[in-house]
């Protein structure tokens, strides 16, 4: 019975913190339609998640591009299709490593720093000199961390793509010897090949771009959601930052094939 | 929805129901009775309670006790979470008074801080705030409700990412249409009141302040928006002697110059008595006394005389 009881009241709290960052997502979405708006905030955050997320991202992206050049290029080289280095690695970042990897490292760096923030704001009272001051807090911290990661994660994953390209471009150029005129060819030939959407936007932009836009609401919804609810003083602190980068780097590999499966379905080349 | 399904037929002492008639007798004779009562409280204890009660009848002259309009009042209010917390509290704090809630760790003395400002909702009972009933309010109108009320934390509770000046101006900004000058002049002159140089404090960060300064800046946030009531979560917590003085003088200070209505969570007696038109004893999730700092010395209780024996 006691194990029972244990399983069930687990699986309530469970539920009920699925709900609650339901309620909380729903809140923060209404919010950005509504008065006040926190202006500077917002652009505050886009600093925070966006400009000072600019180093990793470029230092990611571009060595991810390099290996992604060498690793193809072993095995294109037993084929002799090793022209087609700047085809696999556009292909791969645009789709996918871009977007992934950009939420990833966003996730670790940002949404650790969110939950913490927002975690030790919970744990010192500041949440409720908020609530106390007549602010709501999801409008005054949430909503603007939302609105800046709808809005820096694909703009960072731009970025992203094009670092991994030019990262393959060197391993291109000093690694196999191929001119940069051809790798940018064959660059250009991967993103038409894809197809194109009103006949100008390419399909890859598509997949490349709503991607990270989705990955930018989990990242800042997660880490908004474990930070408030934090308990139990600073180790609680600890705890909702940990539990925000698993989440949050998890739902992002798995919402990643849902959009994938779906865009596939929806965008066919 | 209705923010007004309160009226003021309310107002009429049913938020006694819950104490003994005689405390309710001796809650109407008031402080300024003669000093006999002092006579059946001998020892030690009492003898001190008096000399502090005494100490400040001149720097407290006004007080008013019990003459002006229900400002709060919590009636028969329960809560429970996994186990009860309050159990039929009721008190009032009229216009101007400061009531002390006192009582053990754990008690649910911050709890009822929390439902006089709607952060909590009761099972049952009503919180009254300027005569209405806010249980019933929808959570915009709650924030509303609030920005009538100022609120002291235990841990200050200032924002860490804004300046001193930012924290104080926090509640104009949200809820004023002030200039930045008016502002401007209206934090100074907050900080000023709270005994702080605006011109060393307003740039610091609140990590660079004192635990005592930090109060005082809460005190001056609270105060910015010039709310008719002041809730204060143990505000001695933490601080030496000395610090735990100024801060009572402070919020002594606060009701006599600007007749705010306060309500002051502690643990601390002795500044409670200094401090407080009435005082409310919080035991096993009742209020056990209700009345003024003299009658609590005066009380032959037992509990009252054991919880006073610590002091």
């Amino acid at each position: 019975m006691a194990l029972l009881e244990r399983i069930n009241s687990g699986l309530r709290k469970k539920v009920f913190s699925l709900q609650e960052a339901f309620v909380l997502a729903w809140n923060a979405i209404r919010f950005i339609f509504a008065r006040p708006f926190y202006r500077e905030d917002v652009i505050q955050q886009m600093d925070a998640i966006g400009v000072q997320s600019l180093g990793i991202v470029v230092l990611t992206g571009f060595f991810t591009g390099m290996v992604l050049a060498l690793q193809s290029a072993i095995q294109m080289q037993r084929f002799g299709a090793t022209s087609y280095v700047g085809s696999l690695v556009t292909a791969s970042m645009i789709r996918e490593l871009g977007p992934v990897l950009a939420g990833l490292m966003v996730a670790g760096r940002v949404g650790s720093g969110i939950a913490a923030q927002l975690g030790s704001m919970r744990v010192t009272e500041q949440i409720d000199a908020l609530n106390v001051m007549g602010t709501d807090p999801i409008k005054k911290l949430v909503t603007p961390r939302l609105i800046a990661a709808l809005i820096m994660l694909p703009v960072l994953t731009v970025i992203n793509d094009v670092a991994g390209i030019f990262g393959g471009n060197v391993i291109a150029k000093f690694y196999l010897q191929l001119p940069s005129s051809l790798y940018w060819s064959t660059v250009w030939d991967q993103i038409a090949s894809g197809g194109f959407i009103l006949r100008v936007i390419p399909n890859d932009f598509i997949h490349g771009l709503f991607k990270p836009f989705v990955f930018g609401g989990i990242i800042s919804l997660t880490a908004c959601h474990f930070g408030l609810r934090t308990t139990g003083g600073t180790e609680g602190v600890g705890v909702a930052t940990t539990r925000t980068v698993v989440t949050a780097s998890i739902l992002i590999l798995v919402t990643d094939y849902f959009i994938t499966q779906t865009l596939l379905a929806l965008l066919p080349s | 929805m209705s923010a007004d399904s309160n009226d003021d037929a309310k107002d009429d002492g049913i938020y006694n129901r819950n104490s003994h008639p005689e405390r309710r007798e001796a809650d109407r004779r008031g402080v300024d009775k003669p000093g006999d009562t002092d006579d059946a409280a001998p020892g030690r204890v009492r003898a001190a309670i008096r000399r502090e009660i005494k100490a400040d009848d001149d720097q407290n002259p006004g007080q008013p006790v019990g003459d002006g309009k229900p400002i709060i009042e919590v009636r028969d209010v329960y809560l429970a979470f996994d186990r009860p917390v309050l159990e039929g509290v009721s008190f009032v704090a009229n216009e101007g008074e400061t009531v002390a809630v006192v009582g053990e760790s754990g008690t649910g003395k911050s709890t009822i801080i929390k439902l006089i400002l709607r952060l909590l909702v009761a099972d049952r009972g009503e919180v009254l705030i300027l005569g209405k009933d806010i249980e019933n309010l929808t959570y915009e109108q709650a924030l509303e409700i609030r920005q009538h009320m100022g609120m002291v934390f235990q841990a200050s509770a200032l924002f860490d990412s804004l300046t001193v000046f930012d924290n104080v101006a926090y509640p104009l900004r949200e809820h004023t249409k002030l200039t930045e000058d008016e502002i401007g002049q209206r934090v100074r002159e907050k900080l000023r009141y709270v005994d702080l140089d605006p011109d060393e404090v307003t740039q610091l960060a609140p990590s660079e302040l004192s635990g005592g300064m930090q109060k005082r800046v809460g005190v001056a946030r609270g105060l910015a928006a010039d709310p008719k009531i002041m809730l204060y979560d143990e505000p001695t917590s933490g601080l030496d002697p000395l610090t735990t003085g100024t801060i009572t003088n402070l919020i002594m200070k606060l009701q006599r110059d600007l007749n705010v209505t306060s309500v002051v969570v502690t643990h601390d007696i002795r500044s409670a008595f200094r401090m407080s038109s009435k005082i409310a004893l919080l035991h096993e999730h009742r209020i056990v006394f209700f009345g003024s700092p003299e009658e609590m010395a005066a009380s032959d209780d037992k509990y009252i005389q054991t919880f006073l024996g610590g002091y």
